[in-house]
Order: structure tokens, then C-alpha cells, then sequence
């Protein structure tokens, strides 16, 4: 019996709402995309549907199911029909292991990061499988484009986060979480004054990793500076230029989903995950929901930045894109493992 | 020598690091996320002006008795490219200085192509562009538009050609400016 409660029941339920406050989440992004986009372009956004146009999000949705889902002839329908599916699927399945509390975790895996950025990479599959699939050259350009973008920044992103794991010894997430904001140690000294454990968060020992970390998350979301997959000025639409429908509403989602796996899993490494400095106990026996409100909020802030950097940077120039990635990033992420492990040991961490 | 050799400047540490100028970006586009003025005009509540010269929906106009000043000559008839305008004249009782006028005149706002032509061809100044963007319907019969709807909406000139007058009175001949 407690097999069924405890290793069926309980995770099925916990993967339903995670699951679905993703897609919640996905729904209120594209709305403060759109807002925050329009406000620092001077303008107002839409504002109409609901209060604040809260709900243009469901409006769109309602929109987009009842278009016409054109299948074109010439594609290769298989593949075509299952590349959405296929971008979509690896953004939810990377929230499985971040840890959203104490206790509210799908799977406490001792691999997590590494199950987090083998299952990201997939997702370059759903853009360059649904690009080549569409049979149209600006779809295929955009798909290449991504396939060598996302192998360049893979490397950086798995690089920049090994001086994290150097620092907690574990690669379960959990433990990276608990191990940051308890006070740092320095020369065998525990310093828990308020200073201390701010500066616990990787965010501090780890500065140049985490701008790595930005800059490679940037990439892997194919967002701006580096949405060379979409280009709207050079190749229509990128890689969804011949999908319509729900199947665009697949990309589209996936896009978002990415976005906030990513920033879940910043959230984790760098910002101390549920925690801030004691508060996550706060409410008793409720305390899981304390610590739901401060992983959201710390989330969200983070999406914003996200979003705050698309409508500020234009994009990178191809070559400038691939020089970044091999000649900037890849070496500095190699340094940074060697200064993190010479800090090491002169700070005695 | 027919090119010049332009020197690319040495960039410094700071701007070949990429982050400064980004910070100053992000800096800027903070300022304008926080600034309370927008260019966004919320329409129906803030309505639009349009400007002076403004070629809206184009209706017939009345004369200081209230008398219709198109004569039926078809002229804006005869000029209209998308053919929107369907004039059927009729005569006008015995001892009018006028002898003939639209029985019925109608404009198909679906068809207007709100060129002007009308206007600049009407030999008595009857028909204007009026300044008139937000006409709408749910059915096309709604948006053909008959004389009475258009004389109500081109209202009174007084000004202008003035067919009813006797070739004997004051001011027969003025044909100052219109507006």
C-alpha cells in the first residue's frame, strides 16, 4: 500500500500541479512579455482583456485553436507533426528535479543536473527536426542555425556550472540549495552574520560563472541576443515559419517553458533556491507554501531580467555569435573552473 | 586614390567586455519602462482629431432653408471611380427657380473609395468630404447610405453657390471661397 501512496500517488500528484503551474506560468509570461515589451517601447500593451488584460493570454489561446491547422503539402508529415511536441517536452521535464521546497520535489535524483542538461539538450532536436521536416529553406536555415548554436553554448553551460558543484560537493540540487545562504566559511570559519550569509549565495562565489550561466541560458532559450533561430528580418520566421495553429502554440510554449526551466534551474545553482535566510521556515506546518512564494518570486524577478534583456539587446551577427560562444565563453568557463578551485583552497571553503 | 582606409578605433578592455554597454542598455530601457508618458492613444475613450483637409465619408449639404443644393446633374455620378454614388433625378414643382433635383440619391460607403472626386466635380458645391471615420453596420443594405442620411450628415453651407437664389438677387453670382 505504500508503494502506491507514496511512489505513484504522491509524485503523480505533485507532477500534475508543477505541471500545470508551468503552463499557468507560461500563459502570464507571454502577457508581461507583451507588457513590459510595449512599456519600454512607450506604449501601453494590451490592457483590454480583463483587468490590467490579465486575461489575454486565454483569449490568444482561444484564438489559436480555432485557426486552421495547415499541414503544407510538401513537408514530411511525421516528423513535422510530432517536432513541436518534441521542443515542448524537454522544457517541463527538466522542472522535475529543481526543488521548489524543502519537500516539494518530483524526483530527489542524486544526478540532478546532469538529467537536467541531458534532457535540455533535446530540445535542439524539436527546432532542427521541425526546420529540416518543414522542407522550406528559410525553416531549414533557422534549424541549422540552432542546431550549431545550441552545441556551441551547451559546452559553456555545462562549464559554468561545475565550479557550483565544486563548491557544494554533491550534484543533487537539493544540496545545492541547502549548502548556500547558511553562513560562508572562510579559513575554517563559519561566519552567520547577515553579510555571511548573503554572500553564501553562488550568485557571490560564483559571479563569473553565473554571467556565464546568463549569457549560455540566453542562448539555450533561444531568446535575444541570440534568437538566430527565429530572425524574424532574414528568415520570416525561422524554423515555425510553416507551422500554424496549436502546433505554433506548441513552439510558442515551449519557448516560454524553456524559459522558465532555465530560470528555475538559476534560481537554484545561484539564488538560493526556496531559502532566504530563515524566512522559509515562517508559517509552521505551511511552511512548503512559504517557500513556494519565495522560489516564485525569485523566479519571476528572474524572468523579468530575461525578458528586461530581450527588449534591450539587438541580436548578435552569426560569426559574432559563434566567436563569442568558442573564442570568449568556452575559455573563460575553463578559467573560471581553475580559479574556483585555486580560490578553494587559499579560502580553505 | 578612390577608397579611403578608415582606422578602426582600439577598443578598450571595458568595451570589448560587451557587459558596460549592456548595463547601460538595460539602464536606459529602465528609464523608459518607468516612464509615465506613452504614445499609446486609448481609442474609443480618447478619440482621435483628424486633420484639417481630412477626406472622410462624403455627404450632401443643405442651404440655409434647408433645401437640398444638388441639382441631379450626375456629375459626381459620372466621375466616381468605384461607381459608390446612384443618383435618380426627378423635377421639382412649377415656379422654383429650380427645375430639377435627386429624388433619390445614394452613396455605398462599401464601395468609397473617399477620393474626392465627387467633391471637386459637383459644379453647385453639394457634395463635401466631411471629417466622418467611424460609420459602421452589420448588414451591407445598412451601409448604403440614402439622401436623407446624407443630408443630415453634411448638415447646412451657407456659403457657395446658391441654385435657389433668382438670377435678379443680391449675391447670385458670389463664389467666394467655400469653407
Amino acid at each position: 500500500m505504500d508503494f502506491w501512496i507514496d511512489d505513484i500517488g504522491w509524485p503523480f500528484i505533485k507532477i500534475f500541479i508543477i505541471a500545470n503551474v508551468a503552463l499557468m506560468m507560461v500563459a502570464l509570461l507571454v502577457w508581461a512579455e507583451r507588457r513590459v515589451a510595449a512599456l519600454i517601447q512607450d506604449r501601453l500593451g494590451p490592457n483590454r482583456v480583463g483587468p490590467l488584460g490579465l486575461l489575454q493570454p486565454v483569449a490568444d489561446v482561444i484564438k489559436l485553436f480555432l485557426k486552421e491547422d495547415l499541414t503544407p503539402g510538401h513537408v514530411n508529415r511525421p516528423f513535422f507533426i510530432i517536432a513541436p511536441a518534441l521542443t515542448m517536452m524537454p522544457a517541463i521535464i527538466s522542472l522535475a528535479v529543481i526543488p521548489f521546497g524543502a519537500s516539494l520535489i518530483i524526483a530527489d535524483l542524486d544526478i540532478g543536473i546532469l538529467f537536467i542538461f541531458a534532457i535540455s539538450s533535446l530540445a535542439v532536436y524539436g527546432i532542427t527536426i521541425g526546420g529540416w521536416a518543414s522542407n522550406s529553406k528559410y525553416s531549414l536555415l533557422g534549424g541549422i542555425r540552432s542546431t550549431a548554436q545550441m552545441i556551441s553554448y551547451e559546452i559553456c553551460l555545462g562549464l559554468s556550472v561545475i565550479g557550483v558543484f565544486m563548491l557544494s560537493k554533491s550534484l543533487r540540487l537539493q544540496d545545492v540549495v541547502l549548502m548556500q545562504g547558511d553562513g560562508i566559511w572562510l579559513f575554517g570559519e563559519h561566519y552567520t552574520g547577515i553579510m555571511g550569509k548573503i554572500l553564501d549565495w553562488n550568485i557571490f562565489k560564483q559571479p563569473i560563472g553565473f554571467i556565464l550561466f546568463m549569457i549560455a541560458g540566453f542562448a539555450e532559450t533561444n531568446r535575444t541576443p541570440f534568437d538566430l533561430a527565429e530572425a524574424e528580418q532574414e528568415l520570416a520566421a525561422g524554423f515555425h515559419t510553416e507551422f500554424s495553429s496549436m502546433k505554433f502554440a506548441l513552439y510558442f510554449l515551449g519557448e516560454y517553458a524553456a524559459m522558465i526551466s532555465i530560470g528555475a534551474i538559476t534560481v537554484t545553482l545561484y539564488l538560493g533556491g526556496w531559502t532566504f535566510f530563515g524566512l522559509e521556515n515562517l508559517g509552521g506546518s505551511f511552511s512548503w507554501l512559504t517557500q513556494i512564494l519565495i522560489f516564485a518570486v525569485k523566479l519571476l524577478a528572474l524572468q523579468f531580467f530575461f525578458i528586461w534583456v530581450r527588449w534591450t539587446i539587438p541580436r548578435f551577427r552569426y560569426d559574432q555569435l559563434m566567436r563569442l560562444g568558442w573564442q570568449v565563453l568556452l575559455p573563460i568557463g575553463l578559467a573560471n573552473i581553475l580559479l574556483t578551485g585555486v580560490l578553494k583552497l587559499i579560502f580553505k571553503v | 586614390m578612390a577608397y579611403k582606409l578608415v582606422e578602426r578605433p582600439d577598443l578598450t578592455l571595458a568595451e570589448r567586455l560587451y557587459l558596460p554597454a549592456v548595463m547601460k542598455g538595460l539602464s536606459l530601457t529602465l528609464k523608459y519602462f518607468f516612464k509615465r508618458k506613452k504614445f499609446t492613444r486609448e481609442y474609443p475613450e480618447e478619440p482621435t482629431t483628424v486633420p484639417e483637409g481630412y477626406r472622410g465619408l462624403p455627404a450632401l449639404v443643405t442651404d440655409d432653408e434647408g433645401r437640398t443644393k444638388c441639382v441631379a446633374c450626375s456629375m459626381c455620378e459620372w466621375v466616381c471611380p468605384p461607381e459608390a454614388i446612384r443618383i435618380i433625378p426627378g423635377s421639382l414643382e412649377e415656379g422654383n427657380p429650380v427645375e430639377k433635383g435627386p429624388k433619390e440619391f445614394t452613396l455605398d460607403t462599401l464601395r468609397c473609395i473617399f477620393c474626392g472626386l465627387c467633391e471637386e466635380a459637383c459644379p453647385e458645391e453639394a457634395i463635401f468630404l466631411t471629417d466622418q471615420y467611424e460609420f459602421c453596420g452589420e448588414s451591407r443594405e445598412e451601409m448604403i447610405f440614402t439622401m436623407d442620411k446624407l443630408l443630415e450628415i453634411g448638415g447646412t453651407r451657407i456659403k457657395g453657390v446658391k441654385k435657389w437664389k433668382k438670377e435678379s438677387d443680391a449675391g447670385f453670382h458670389n463664389k467666394g471661397p467655400i469653407r
